[in-house]
């Protein structure tokens, strides 16, 4: 797992998630970017993400890569921030989500230095 | 100057378990070279497409060691690697260097041997072609990341898990009758629907199968085949690329394959044609959401209406505008590294009149393959007229 990754899932574990938007045209995105991709300059500063975002998709998994192979059937969503950066991570604390519904984001360490995103449900 | 296509063929698809990625891809090149009436010492450039070889096989390199044991030692020869889309990048590439007038002669074409290893270990290997850390990590696999597309698609467009099936059930019967084709048996709604799932809302027929193929076309500068009096009926008209974020949770709307249509209206324009001049399409239909969201890219159905063209036959052989003729990704198979040449193969005997699934006449068509879940798109348009 890449270090830029590791520091990425650490923010979120730690209560303090990031984002990175550009001070030029406001396009939002996620590390480890150097260029905005919208307007080409080089001006993306790191700011502070929510911690609560809206379900734009998900899926439940019932064949996967052998590293999950084990844990099947799983869901992951992709969710979408007030910031307008979107996340992909598995679900907890329940098996299925509504599009629509808010989740809370959070970083689960699988090994050393090997992280997974996490949303659960709110309510 | 205008690029002919001289000679295509494509192996069986499906299981060859006492082939591999050299001697498979060494079959398809020399049927392709017999089309052509050429020997394998005409080829001044090999562009081949190969994805998880590396992975495997344990083998890189590949570009040279096909070049090798195709015998075309003193070939220029290049792997071209954009995930899914590896053919037809390499068909994009010859087509480039004879249209730029730096080869007369040009074998492109792709090969992928994935029964060689395990499910896990292919799974994994074709998982490179999403983003490491944000999808696969988070456990995300490749139907998982097409399911996601499919469910935001069917909330957004009112789209069920019937409509979806109907592209599969189209491809299937398409297949029955492809010789190649790894799948040649028809599928109902009903079946689609109950096969096991695999990512909500995809089951298994949604899916397309774990493939062993190559294919390969040879490409000749207009020039060549004059002096060398080939009998050419097809020639390659234009070629569009483009790219997107790797990672589908950055693109602004998950449901849409915007390098796609980019890729479309640059091939279109280079070749001189729109959308509604084209007869017949083989594109990639990994899953079946991917075929509704592609005809809806290359502009042949307005967004949000393409769950309409299996349902309604407008993608039928006979229909407006016929689909996958072969049985597409979905029955044909999908030789990841090979699929966009094995598209340019079934375009090419659509063109020439001799496909077993012929539409009537056609004399545009085109490929649309995808790399990934739309991290890159490449489209080639071919046309009839040779020399």
């Amino acid at each position: 797992m890449q270090p830029w990754f590791i520091e990425f899932a650490e923010a979120i574990d730690d209560g303090e998630p990031i984002y990175l938007a550009c001070e030029e045209c406001g396009q939002v995105g996620l590390p480890p970017r150097t260029v905005c991709p919208e307007c080409g300059t080089r001006t993306l500063e790191q700011r502070s993400l929510s911690e609560t975002a809206t379900v734009t998709s998900s899926t439940r998994i019932f064949s996967s890569i052998p590293e999950f192979a084990e844990e099947t059937p799983y869901t992951v969503a992709i969710a979408t921030f007030d910031e307008g950066v979107r996340l992909t991570g598995q679900l907890r604390d329940a098996d299925e989500v509504a599009l629509g519904e808010t989740v809370t984001v959070d970083a689960e360490e699988r090994g050393e230095d090997e992280w997974l995103v996490t949303f659960s449900p709110t309510d | 100057m205008t690029v002919q296509i001289a000679g295509v063929a494509s192996t069986e698809f499906g299981e060859h378990p006492d082939s591999s990625t050299r001697e498979l891809f060494t079959d398809a090149a020399l049927d392709a070279l017999d089309d052509a009436s050429l020997s394998v010492h005409d080829v001044e450039e090999l562009y081949a497409g190969n994805f998880i070889g590396d992975l495997t096989d344990d083998q890189a390199h590949v570009g040279a060691m096909l070049a090798d044991y195709i015998g075309a030692r003193e070939a220029a020869s290049m792997r071209t690697e954009s995930a899914c889309a590896s053919a037809s990048s390499a068909a994009r590439s010859g087509a480039q260097t004879i249209e730029a007038g730096d080869a007369d002669v040009a074998l492109v074409g792709g090969v992928e041997m994935m029964h060689a290893s395990g499910l896990g270990e292919v799974t994994d290997a074709l998982a490179n072609a999403a983003d490491n850390e944000y999808e696969n990590e988070a456990g995300l696999t490749f139907p998982g990341i097409y399911a996601l597309m499919a469910q935001a698609y069917m909330d957004e467009f009112d789209v069920t898990q019937e409509d979806l099936a109907a592209v599969a059930v189209k491809n299937y019967e398409n297949g029955v009758s492809n010789p190649i084709a790894q799948r040649q048996e028809e599928t109902d709604v009903e079946s689609v629907l109950e096969s096991p799932p695999v990512a909500t809302p995809l089951t298994l027929q949604d899916c397309c199968p774990i493939t062993d193929g190559a294919s390969a076309a040879v490409l000749v500068s207009e020039a060549y085949a004059d002096e060398h009096g080939l009998d050419t009926e097809v020639s390659f008209a234009g070629s569009g690329q483009s790219s997107d974020s790797l990672a589908l949770q950055d693109r602004p709307d998950i449901a849409r394959t915007r390098a796609a249509e980019r890729a479309a209206e640059d091939a279109y324009e280079r070749a001189g044609i729109t959308a509604g001049d084209v007869d017949v399409v083989e594109l990639h239909d990994c899953f079946t959401i991917a075929e509704i969201l592609a005809i809806e890219s290359l502009g042949f159905f307005e967004r949000g209406e393409g769950a309409r063209g299996a349902v309604d036959g407008e993608t039928a052989v006979d229909g407006r505008i016929p689909v996958n003729t072969s049985g597409g990704l979905l029955a044909k198979g999908h030789p990841v590294g090979a699929t966009g040449v094995a598209q340019l193969v079934e375009i090419t005997k659509q063109l020439e009149g001799r496909h077993p699934n012929q539409v009537d006449e056609p004399t545009i068509g085109l490929t649309h393959t995808v790399g990934g879940s739309g991290a890159s798109c490449v489209v080639n348009v071919l046309r009839t007229g040779g020399v």
